[in-house]
């Protein structure tokens, strides 16, 4: 019961950072209607960096950590307007494959520059372990939860308050009466690039403190596609219900796996099978809008 | 696609069905033939590693065949095509080791078998569009990618599976320039078979579900049909060029089938054309080529400065990964047409010569 109840705990943390993830997704493809699999690759970069600055010039984590997240800034604007401007019209196949193709670079980059091997963060919490209502839970895994959350909220004052957050949904909702009020989509776009390449790096970090820094941390990536179809591409709320759910899920696989069934590495494919189910029975996803075409 | 075909002057076509031959005109078709010759005389004069890329190149390009027939053809993505090629890898080996099936008539009966498979993961395609399908089929390559780990009575767990050499009435075709042949014979029939499939009403159909699928429906053409069907047909080409990697290295591990080929797959048919058959062999011959090329840069700068800087004898792997994202963002950025495109407008540039307009 403990092990059900840790699990449980673990999957609500787990899918709040995937919520996270997905929520940068889904701000992408609404601003810009651009399918991003390299997100996975944010994270990834935004990780190293922060790695990077802290064992090699063993800048304090206070210091490191807002350089990687102008750097990711940085980054994010330059993606966008040296590789993605120029796909604005093109099928989305041709779209997806540049994303694809920038996934599969730069993650070949990351492992060329700082090897294949996970490499531990340098510790930044003087208690690597608190216990919360008597379960033992890492104390980043505490301060992610809490950031996630700030994230969140943050994301909805964004969007229902702030001037940008609002030329953002107009340019979703239509880009051509936001161009026609005077709204940059341009700005728009590279804003949208900006913002989801900092919000991944926050979450690539946070899971490279626990787990260490590695390769694998691009797979959060590809998690991300059945949260975002359990939560539908255009909803930011579903889209971090359904990292939770995806958190959730995959724990609890885990469990019944190890428990019952003992076929072994549920926890990383239970989500891909709820996904083909669920598209199998909705095709747009549980919360997505349906697309009512004219002919 | 823009179709630049130049036809000499008082050319007229007189008949619906000339307009859809397979070679517009009697050069281009001797030109075929010649080149299938050459191509069956190269046992004889090249060596073991440059006939071992020629293999690769058959068994990938019609499997990549089969992926632009999804694609190029049909307007669907898939971003599961090597789970589909290693099923037709098992399959074979499996129906070869377990049942005694001759390798000869496992190849097609692989086909099958990952037709059907194919078919399964094509229902939930057939209701999706764009994006939900990418995903869907990225589903499709990690649970494919799992039961491969996992099913040791099919795939031999992760000691992988051995392939017996293809042999026909008791010859075995076991050397790289036997096998050369059989893969040349499977080539030249499956590409035969899509560019026929392209002429008929089906393959116009699939078309037709490209270009507006509405339109497609609204003239009476069964959209779930002909999209769980395209699934099948690229089912089948992957399988059948999985069954042949299978007999040729007579070896299949689990572990090559992951979704980094299936992205290769997808490069091959960009960089060489979608919806072109042709140049889907075009982009099959340059994915395949990439890595040689890295290969031989790298050595070429053995020793060099820029070689002691960056380290690239260890990073080669890593390299080959790089240039295959780079080239494919390169292609569609400027060149989205592909090598098939070029190669038009490199016959067009010769038959105006030197008067371009």
């Amino acid at each position: 019961m403990t092990l059900f109840l840790q699990l449980l705990v673990n999957g609500l943390i787990v899918g709040a950072l995937y919520g996270v993830v997905a929520m940068s997704f889904v701000l992408i493809y609404k601003a810009s209607r651009i399918v991003n699999f390299a997100q996975g690759e944010f994270l990834l970069i935004g990780a190293w960096t922060c790695w990077w600055l802290l064992t090699s010039w063993q800048l304090p984590f206070w210091i490191g950590f807002p350089i990687t997240l102008a750097f990711m800034m940085l980054f994010g604007i330059i993606l966008q307007v040296v590789v993605l401007r120029p796909m604005i019209g093109e099928p989305i196949i041709s779209v997806i494959m540049v994303t694809i193709g920038l996934s599969l670079f730069f993650q070949a980059l990351m492992k060329w520059m700082f090897g294949v091997f996970a490499k531990p963060f340098p510790p930044i919490f003087s208690s690597p372990t608190v216990s919360v209502l008597g379960l033992e839970v890492q104390t980043v895994y505490v301060v992610s939860l809490v950031i996630s959350i700030l994230i969140m909220a943050g994301f909805g004052w964004f969007f229902k308050f702030s001037r940008m957050g609002l030329a953002m949904r107009a340019t979703a909702f239509d880009q051509q009466v936001a161009q026609s009020l005077g709204i940059s989509v341009r700005q728009v776009f590279a804003a949208s690039w900006a913002i989801s390449a900092m919000v991944s790096a926050v979450a690539g970090v946070t899971v490279g403190v626990v787990n260490g820094v590695s390769s694998a941390l691009s797979f959060f990536g590809i998690k991300v596609f059945p949260a975002v179809i359990l939560g539908g591409l255009d909803s930011v709320v579903g889209a971090v219900i359904g990292g939770l759910i995806v958190g959730v899920l995959e724990n609890l696989a885990h469990y019944v796996d190890s428990q019952w069934l003992n076929w072994g590495n549920m926890y990383e494919i239970a989500p891909f099978y709820v996904l083909i189910a669920i598209l199998m029975v909705k095709p747009y996803g549980l919360f997505g809008t349906k697309d009512i075409e004219r002919v | 696609m823009a179709n630049i075909s130049l036809i000499p002057c008082g050319d007229f076509k007189t008949a619906y069905g000339a307009d859809t031959t397979i070679f517009p005109t009697v050069t281009s078709r001797n030109f075929a033939i010649a080149g299938v010759l050459l191509l069956a005389l190269c046992p004889l004069f090249m060596d073991r590693y440059w006939l071992s890329l020629l293999i690769q190149i058959g068994y990938l390009g019609i499997a990549a065949l089969g992926l632009n027939i999804l694609v190029g053809f049909t307007g669907q993505i898939s971003i599961g095509h090597s789970a589909f090629f290693g099923f037709g890898a098992f399959s074979s080996a499996w129906l070869s080791n377990s049942y005694g099936v001759p390798v000869a008539l496992a190849i097609p009966l692989a086909g099958v078998m990952t037709t059907a498979i194919g078919m399964i993961f094509g229902v939930p395609a057939a209701r999706l569009k764009g994006l939900y399908l990418a995903i869907a089929t990225l589903a499709a390559q990690y649970i494919l990618q799992d039961f491969f780990a996992r099913a040791d009575w099919f795939t031999g767990g992760v000691a992988g599976t051995i392939a017996e050499p293809f042999s026909l009435f008791g010859f075995a075709f076991d050397t790289d320039g036997k096998f050369f042949y059989v893969a040349l014979v499977y080539m030249v029939i499956m590409y035969v078979l899509a560019t026929n499939l392209m002429r008929t009403r089906d393959g116009r159909a699939l078309v037709a579900v490209r270009d507006h699928y509405l339109s497609a429906e609204i003239m009476g053409i069964n959209l779930t049909k002909y999209r769980t069907m395209s699934f099948g047909i690229s089912a089948f080409y992957a399988g059948i060029g999985g069954a042949l990697y299978a007999h040729y290295l007579q070896f299949v591990s689990v572990e090559g089938f992951t979704i980094l080929f299936s992205i290769q797959f997808l490069g091959m048919i960009i960089i060489g054309g979608l919806g072109s058959i042709m140049g889907t062999l075009m982009g099959t011959a340059f994915m395949v080529l990439l890595p040689e090329a890295m290969q031989f840069i790298t050595t070429s700068l053995s020793g060099t400065a820029i070689d002691t800087a960056l380290n690239l004898k260890d990073a080669i792997a890593f390299l080959r990964e790089m240039a295959i994202g780079v080239v494919i963002i390169l292609f569609l950025v400027f060149e989205p047409d592909g090598l098939a495109h070029r190669w038009k407008q490199i016959k067009a540039y010769w038959k105006l010569y030197p008067f371009s307009h």
